[in-house]
């Protein structure tokens, strides 16, 4: 057993080189308001919802290929967002600098203006 | 479903005969009732294909299990224990979850870690909304509370209310940070150290890091 498992290489890092990314940490964006049919990782909460982005955890096979026998190739580059809960549930009843974090991919992402307020929050 | 060969009910049945031993088998849970699920019959099928290919063996498959049983619940407190007592370890454990862990021997197979810091200021707490995506090479088996729509639903919008029922009482002025674990990432917390322990080993601290802690709903605590 244990030879058959040391035999898979697996991954060194958590993080794997994401060379085209299109946002930075910091940026704000907001997640795409869209219901395609299919399987996606992108909650249906957080669509429509803007943050700013945590860490850009790298490039990964598009999960939305996958369920479906592909590749998941060209892959995609996953970012972790940050978003106020305040923004995220209106009737949110804890303080205003609570947050709530989640994996989103590029395609799934666009910029957000600044003036659009419900971008702060955080602790960083 | 009349060929014995595919008929799981017939197999299942204690006369029947056929020329290989059940013992080759990994263990049936002896606690359910009924018939078998769709997906119990799919995969009983799947792994005898495997192994009549020679590509598994159930003595492999018996102890993949017991590895999710017996091993893999206590690492996760073994490399947050590590991270009390070693700020520089800490560190890499921040800034690369899976790299930290192989340091300690801890191979986390294809999940890509990330670990987030409780402190005096934050608090970390983590679901999956979407399924129940869960680092089970580093904590084993999710418990059945991790996967409810009770909690999944609920720690994304009212967490300091889901937290209360864990017991964990958070004052407003720490910022609660719930992290939905919903795509290629995995997640641990790393707890505050409680006062009062002082000197202790890595081994006596592991103990206190059980496995809610280490999700977030409970904080560490030296019993009294």
């Amino acid at each position: 057993m244990a030879s058959s498992q040391q035999s898979v290489i697996y991954p060194a890092s958590t993080y794997t080189p994401a060379p085209a990314h299109r946002y930075n940490i910091g940026d704000r964006v907001r997640v795409k308001r869209a219901f395609p049919p299919g399987h996606q990782r992108t909650p249906h909460y957080i669509r429509g919802k803007q943050g700013m982005i945590e860490r850009i955890c790298g490039a990964f096979p598009n999960p939305e290929e996958l369920a479906y026998g592909f590749d998941g190739k060209p892959e995609k580059t996953l970012y972790r967002v940050r978003f106020p809960q305040k923004h995220v549930w209106p009737h949110y009843a804890g303080p205003s600098h609570d947050v709530i974090e989640m994996e989103i991919f590029e395609h799934w992402l666009e910029p957000a203006s600044h003036d659009d307020g419900a971008t702060h929050g955080g602790s960083s | 479903m009349n060929d014995p060969k595919f008929d799981y009910y017939a197999r299942k049945n204690p006369e029947h005969e056929h020329d290989h031993a059940h013992d080759d088998h990994a263990p049936v849970n002896e606690h359910d009732h009924g018939p078998p699920s769709e997906y119990e019959i799919l995969s009983r099928a799947m792994q005898e294909l495997l192994e009549q290919k020679n590509l598994i063996t159930a003595e492999q498959v018996r102890k993949r299990m017991e590895l999710f049983e017996e091993e893999f619940p206590y690492r996760g407190s073994q490399v947050i224990a590590r991270a009390w007592v070693d700020p520089a370890f800490k560190q890499r454990l921040l800034a690369d979850g899976r790299a930290a862990c192989a340091e300690m021997g801890t191979v986390l197979e294809a999940e890509r870690l990330i670990a987030v810091e409780n402190t005096s200021e934050v608090h970390n707490v983590i679901v999956c909304t979407l399924c129940s995506c869960y680092p089970r090479a580093l904590l084993g088996m999710p418990p059945t509370w991790y996967k409810s729509r009770n909690y999944r639903s609920r720690v994304v919008f009212e967490p300091r209310t889901v937290l209360k029922e864990f017991g964990t009482v958070l004052p407003d002025q720490v910022t609660v940070r719930v992290h939905d674990s919903n795509a290629d990432m995995r997640y641990v917390v790393i707890p505050m150290r409680p006062q009062g322990t002082d000197g202790w080993s890595e081994e006596q601290l592991a103990t206190l890091l059980t496995r809610d802690t280490l999700v977030g709903v409970t904080v560490p605590h030296v019993p009294a």
